[in-house]
């Protein structure tokens, strides 16, 4: 069976940063760029599918959609385990939102005919928590969100997945396979890569497509395939604290003194 | 295609606080657009939730009678493309939420609607309607449009809107539910396991830490610090994933609501949208951390940019 782990490259912000000239993105000089955080754990479930019991012959895949400076994050995946790495990429890709990437991880999911697909919640960068549920309603698969605990024995057709809810409570689900989870931070622990790992991954191929071999025409690539288009970006004004200056003991006094007066006003 | 259309929430039989919210930026949209409200809800027995939503603002509450009350993805996704196509509204309002993140996408993607997920300020333009979501960790905003879309559907963070409180009397219709075959079941819902016996909804003052400890052999020392100062000693996520300190402990959307704290000092936390759901209704907050954009500081009272450790160290000479 085949799990398929779509991951993102996600970037933060350089302390100080400006915008590019038509001011709907940040200018790519001033961002950082990861593998995003949940993607971690999405892999970390497949890899533990597939080291356990019946999980012999699982093959993991690892999916991207992004420019070649992705393959970074790619190999941190097959430094971990995964069995193959995937990226798709066309420039027209450049404006697409997470229903633009679905669409396209979507061609990718028919090609491949996964069992599962796991991806993150959601990405530590624009957080819109839609793309592998997008996904799962353009293969029109069985899906469920926000999976924080997943009970599935490799090849059977159905898992029992427990979802978080707010307040802490959580809600088990029957799911038929194969589906698409979304699977929320710890879920389980992630692994680190070996030294070993990480060396042999440097030397793995990574295949690389451009979404029109994929069959994703034109009126579905980058902005024409969104459900969004930005119109600007711009740093919001905020509500700002009241700075506690001075030497870390004077500071520490200050604190002190604001835990006194609560303790004194309760 | 015009008017806007609330999708409620409700669950374990009592409907969720949120969903006034979205009645409240409905009702906003209504005043300075003029489209009317509808708000549905869906549910095994959907009356039994009409009589709260009778809220000021609303012209008309829609039921859809499902074959289940606990949600379920694709009956939510089926129910709410009937009201569409019942109702044609403009722009549909869901919370951003556990539950709509299950099915919002995949109801978008497959009928072609505008989307945007978690946005916090809604305007309606010559273009059309524009919505206004944060990016890059909250440290920016980005205003987005839906050009060519005829529908519009957003996810509405929590906390955004003003809830709607006043009753009013609009017209009840029912809608008749979409055959739908469920692909999955719900089995029932579970509480979280207590941990220890700590009780952060009832706390007065929490001390609270983040990933800014570290690592696990850290904690301790946090933990003493809040019993030196007389506090009961909270935490954000990584620091609950990691094991480090029971789930019982974790303040934010996931974990527990710092419902009757007044003094908050959150130590190493940078402070994400789900943490501060759970404790931005505090009084008094002090934020320690050596980031100074740390969005906590945007809801913070107080702030001291520094080493947690060393404010730490510190803080215990005065106690």
């Amino acid at each position: 069976m085949k799990i398929l782990v779509p991951i993102k490259q996600v970037a933060t912000l350089d302390e100080d940063f400006e915008f590019r000239d038509d001011g709907r993105d940040v200018d790519p000089d001033f961002l950082i760029h990861d593998l995003n955080e949940w993607d971690n754990y999405t892999l970390e479930e497949a890899m533990r599918l597939k080291e356990g019991p019946g999980g012999e012959g699982i093959e993991v895949v690892v999916a991207t959609v992004g420019p070649e400076s992705v393959d970074e994050e790619l190999r941190k995946c097959l430094a971990k385990g995964a069995d193959r790495a995937v990226r798709v990429w066309s420039d027209a890709l450049e404006d697409a939102d997470a229903v633009g990437v679905a669409r396209v991880l979507a061609a990718l999911a028919r090609r491949e005919s996964p069992d599962l697909i796991f991806a993150g919640v959601q990405a530590a960068d624009h957080a819109c928590g839609a793309t592998g549920m997008a996904l799962a309603g353009l293969l029109d698969l069985p899906h469920a969100a926000v999976v924080a605990a997943l009970d599935y024995v490799p090849g059977s057709h159905s898992a029992t997945v427990r979802r978080e809810l707010e307040g802490g409570s959580y809600a088990s689900v029957r799911i038929g396979c194969p589906a698409v989870l979304t699977l929320q931070l710890g879920i389980n622990t992630p692994r680190y890569a070996s030294l070993r790992g990480i060396k042999q991954a440097a030397q793995r191929p990574i295949e690389v497509l451009d979404a029109e071999a994929l069959g994703v025409t034109a009126d579905a690539l980058g902005a024409a395939g969104s459900a969004s288009r930005v119109r600007r970006m711009y740093v919001p004004e905020k509500g700002r604290a009241q700075m506690i200056e001075g030497t870390p003991a004077e500071q520490a006094a200050r604190l002190a003194q604001i835990i006194k007066e609560f303790g004194g006003a309760a | 295609m015009s008017g806007i259309l609330v999708v409620s929430e409700h669950r374990n039989g009592e409907l969720r606080p949120v969903s006034r919210e979205l009645v409240g930026a409905a009702v906003a949209l209504k005043h300075a657009t003029g489209e009317p409200v509808r708000v549905a809800v869906i549910g095994e027995a959907p009356e039994r939730y009409v009589a709260e939503l009778k809220l000021a603002g609303v012209d008309e509450i829609l039921t859809v009678q499902a074959v289940v009350d606990a949600f379920d993805p694709e009956i939510y996704e089926a129910s709410v493309r009937a009201l569409i196509e019942a109702r044609e509204p403009s722009l549909v309002l869901l919370a951003h939420s556990v539950d709509s993140l299950g099915y919002a996408a995949p109801l978008v993607v497959k009928n072609g609607y505008g989307f945007a997920s978690d946005v916090f300020g809604i305007e309606r333009d010559a273009d059309g309607w524009v919505a206004t979501r944060s990016g890059y960790g909250q440290k920016v905003n980005i205003e987005v449009d839906f050009p060519g879309r005829s529908v519009v559907v957003l996810t509405v963070r929590p906390g955004s809107y003003k809830p709607v409180e006043t009753l009013a009397e609009p017209a009840v219709s029912a809608i008749p539910a979409p055959a739908v075959m469920p692909r999955s079941q719900h089995l029932g819902f579970e509480e979280p396991a207590g941990g220890d016996d700590v009780n952060i909804p009832g706390a007065e003052f929490i001390v609270s830490i983040g990933r800014g400890v570290g690592e696990e052999d850290n904690v301790e020392q946090f933990k003493e610090l809040a019993d030196s100062v007389g506090a009961t000693l909270g935490c954000s996520r990584p620091i609950a994933d990691a094991g480090w300190l029971p789930k019982a402990r974790q303040v934010g959307q996931s974990g527990k609501t710092a419902a009757a704290c007044k003094l908050y000092v959150a130590m190493g936390i940078s402070g994400s949208v789900q943490h501060m759901a759970g404790m931005k209704h505090v009084e008094t907050i002090v934020a320690v951390n050596t980031d100074p954009e740390a969005s906590i500081f945007t809801i913070a009272r107080y702030g001291i940019v520094g080493d947690i450790f060393e404010i730490g160290q510190e803080l215990r000479n005065h106690f």
